[in-house]
């Protein structure tokens, strides 16, 4: 009963530091490494921890097998953690840094996606022309009235056929995206059958190098150019809209309008003009929202995905510690029990077993958010997105991921160090000696 | 056999230890399960029996490119195919955009393709015979509630009616079942009039999104797509046709490489646990040398004691692997009752056992392998002097 009771108390302390792992942010745990040094250092208590734990840390190399369990289990944990979780950043940020809170995009109403909306040339004229828009030095509207559609290229990783999205743009579209940088080549020729391909299209997709010819709607276009625009448009392939509608018989329609607002304040104004106007249908929201919107349900599954994976390894990496660290204890009876009968206190033996098992847990932290980093930092993926073609977009292993996978690997260090420690301390000095 | 009580307890020689390993081996497992059961439903998407005679005829350009009705009668008119319809994407939702459907509009004879549907022929004539007629799959109808007689809501993504309006409402005058298990996911569509489509959308009426072929023969499949491509050869609608089969895997392929993503965290996975188990052996096998040199002398020969070791680790794996997969299977049937069987994952069927057992028996011989070893070679004399 009384251990019973012990483990419980146990548990909860261990429940309440990972809590507060998991709520600080990471300069605190530096912080109570400095005073835990200083503490080492300075008194008595701490000096005696220090030097079992040089003790056990000595022993190590004899138990290089047990040790290894918890390194690479935690490893195993932080290391998937942070992958996964750098693929759901890598799309979010993506999409999101598609977008801004200057530039509008109008939809028909209904419609979430631009490839499933629609309006005609009286409407996108209308929508260009509301005083909302800003204006270039011209008097022209900064304004893209934008063609959508859906062609199939081989990818080069697998040769299968995917679907690639291609843009046709307005007017106003490069005073829209003042951040493409073209890579190599020029623009397209508005009229011509020219396409120009972003750089992540280019390296995904075969066919795309800059010369080549790709079938559009039957007839074969050229590849006059490569842009880099740093956000999702880069798995896209551009051409002039009014030539790409005529490939793909669409007339005058298009899939939708973006904008440049005067200020982003207008926005509400903006939408009230589009409201009020019986004329047409349709609804505008901020690109930032609009990309936004687009990465949420992928990212959330990925993220949930991920973390239940590392929580059902860490469960597993737990046991594999708790294992290890008992059997460490078990090995040092002896020696625990002497320092105790030499009057050493039960705190300092604690101290050096909590120590331990935290070193050895952020050793395997260390690597296995290295490996995660080394591997997947940059790494390039690609799903199928909103407009039905694909978005190919890097992992991103940001500081963050890696802080988060320390505390994951600390925390499962310190559950897994604070039963076997605890063990430690209470042993009964004379069953301990006896021990063979 | 007549050993299990022998390899029992010294597998339960140390209580602790052991449950704590069991517990690390059933958290292995447990994932293994629930990857798997997620890798096999992208895997298995489109691998149906039933549609190994039915080719998908589409715009060579993309999905997403229409096709003239026109098509229709002249693929007919290919020799080896038996009965051609064809379909359009509706897509929309039902009272909130998170409830987004897998909404087509089919011409009337669609269901003659699929007779894995199991439609009544009172529900076909009902469907043919109403205008805004629709036929939703079992889950689908679950999932909303829906009985046949409802009137239905839809909310248009792409096709608004003319007019407008972005509400379609149809009846629904049917519900179809999906018998595998595995294919469980084909259960969450929503079928309506092609007719209805073509003349009450404000635009996109008058084409067909694909077609689907069924040819007589599967042999001659890949003679009848070619017919099929040849048909449109240079026209400014130029098609491509595959079995079902490999439309469903170039779509599939398109989300992500899941066998690649899956493989590297079962590695990881399976890597650790290797360890794991591997060091628990060692250690059994360390502190019971004395034990084992006993064994000897009383007669076991040596190749009886390396199946003793070698068994207790294969035992130890299946405990754990046992549970852990149970554990998945229940687990993975909960999320598909409570997120309804779109999500994909496969139930924890025969096959996921059969490999989880063959994992269990290959990890634990490995595991055991080199600890086994120690017990087989040791020499009795040295042994119990404790050398």
């Amino acid at each position: 009963m009384k251990s019973f009771g012990w483990s419980l108390v146990t548990l909860l302390v261990a429940a309440l530091a990972v809590a507060l792992l998991a709520v600080l942010p990471w300069w605190s745990a530096a912080i109570v490494a400095a005073l835990l040094v200083a503490w080492l250092l300075a008194t008595r208590a701490g000096r005696q921890a220090l030097s079992v734990t040089q003790v056990g840390i000595s022993t190590m190399p004899q138990r290089l097998g047990a040790a290894s369990v918890v390194v690479v289990g935690i490893a195993g944990v932080v290391g998937v953690l942070v992958a996964l979780l750098a693929m759901a950043q890598g799309f979010q940020a993506t999409l999101q840094e598609t977008g801004n809170d200057d530039t509008a995009i109008v939809l028909r109403s209904g419609s979430q996606t631009e490839i499933n909306s629609a309006m005609d040339h009286d409407t996108t004229v209308a929508i260009s022309n509301e005083p909302q828009v800003m204006r270039d030095a011209q008097g022209r509207p900064i304004a893209s009235p934008e063609l959508v559609v859906v062609a199939s290229l081989p990818k080069k990783s697998s040769g299968l056929d995917a679907n690639v999205e291609v843009r046709g743009l307005g007017q106003g579209a490069w005073a829209l995206r003042t951040n493409v940088r073209l890579l190599a080549g020029r623009r397209f020729t508005p009229g011509l059958r020219e396409l120009i391909v972003g750089k992540r299209a280019m390296s995904e997709f075969e066919h795309t190098e800059l010369g080549s010819k790709i079938d559009l709607g039957g007839q074969p276009w050229t590849v006059v150019g490569e842009f880099d625009s740093a956000d999702e448009h880069d798995s896209e392939l551009w051409g002039d809209g009014d030539a790409i509608a005529s490939a793909y018989r669409r007339g005058e329609g298009r899939n939708s309008v973006t904008v440049r607002l005067k200020d982003p304040h207008l926005l509400d104004a903006f939408k009230a003009a589009l409201a009020s106007d019986p004329r047409f249908k349709v609804d505008a929201s901020t690109t930032r929202d609009y990309y936004s919107r687009q990465s949420e349900l992928l990212t959330r599954t990925i993220r949930i995905l991920g973390t239940t994976v590392a929580v059902i390894m860490a469960i597993g990496a737990l046991f594999g510690a708790l294992n290890t660290m008992y059997a460490a204890v078990a090995t040092r009876t002896r020696e625990i029990a002497t320092l105790r009968a030499m009057g050493f206190r039960g705190g300092p033996v604690v101290v050096s077993v909590l120590i331990e098992t935290l070193l050895l847990a952020l050793a395997g932290g260390i690597i296995g958010a290295a490996i995660a980093w080394a591997i997947f930092d940059h790494y390039t993926a690609s799903t199928l997105g909103a407009n039905f073609s694909q978005v190919v977009f890097e992992f991103r292993v940001s500081p963050t991921l890696l802080v988060n996978g320390l505390k994951w690997a600390l925390a499962i260090g310190l559950v897994g160090g604070l039963f076997p420690a605890l063990r430690a301390a209470r042993l009964p000095v004379t069953d301990g000696l006896r021990e063979l | 056999m007549k050993y299990l009580h022998l390899v029992w307890s010294t597998l339960f020689r140390r209580k602790t230890r052991t449950i704590f390993t069991i517990v690390s081996v059933i958290a292995a497992f447990l994932l293994f399960g629930l990857l798997d059961s997620v890798r096999g439903a992208f895997a298995n998407a489109g691998h149906n029996v039933a549609g190994a005679n039915r080719l998908i005829t589409m715009s060579k350009q993309s999905l997403v490119v229409a096709l003239p009705t026109s098509l229709l009668m002249r693929i007919q008119a290919v020799p080896g195919v038996k009965t051609v319809t064809y379909a359009n994407w509706f897509g929309g939702y039902y009272q909130d955009p998170k409830n987004q459907l897998v909404t087509e509009a089919v011409s009337n004879n669609y269901f003659d393709l699929f007779p894995e549907f199991g439609l009544s022929a009172a529900e076909l004539r009902a469907f043919h015979s109403t205008r805004t007629g629709a036929i939703a799959g079992a889950s689908l109808a679950e999932r909303f509630h829906w009985k046949v007689g409802d009137k239905i809501p839809i909310q248009a993504t792409i096709f608004p009616q003319k007019g407008g309006s972005n509400t379609w409402t149809l009846d629904l005058v049917g519900i179809y079942h999906v018998a595998d298990p595995n294919l469980k996911a084909e259960e969450g569509a929503l079928f309506f009039n092609w007719d209805y489509f073509d003349q009450a959308a404000q635009f996109g009426g008058g084409t067909a999104g694909w077609y689907i072929d069924r040819v007589a023969q599967p042999k001659d499949a890949d003679r009848v797509a070619h017919a099929i491509d040849a048909l449109s050869a240079n026209s400014d609608h130029e098609t491509k046709t595959q079995s079902e089969d490999a439309f469903t895997a170039a779509f599939v392929s398109q989300f992500a490489d899941i066998g690649l993503i899956v493989g590297s965290i079962m590695g990881a996975v399976f890597f650790t646990l290797i360890l794991l188990t591997g060091n628990t052996m060692a250690q059994a096998v360390r502190e019971r040398i004395p034990e084992l040199a006993i064994l000897k002398t009383i007669g076991f020969s040596n190749r009886s004691v390396l199946s003793l070791v070698l068994a207790e680790s294969v035992l130890l794996l299946a405990i754990g692997g046992a549970v852990g997969l149970a554990i998945s299977g229940i687990a993975v049937s909960g999320i598909r009752a409570k997120l309804g069987p779109q999500i994909p994952m496969l139930p924890v069927g025969g096959a996921a056992w059969l490999r989880a057992v063959a994992l269990m028996i290959a990890i634990g011989l490995v595991v055991g392998a080199l600890p086994a070893r120690r017990g087989m070679q040791l020499r009795i004399v040295d042994a119990l002097s404790g050398r």
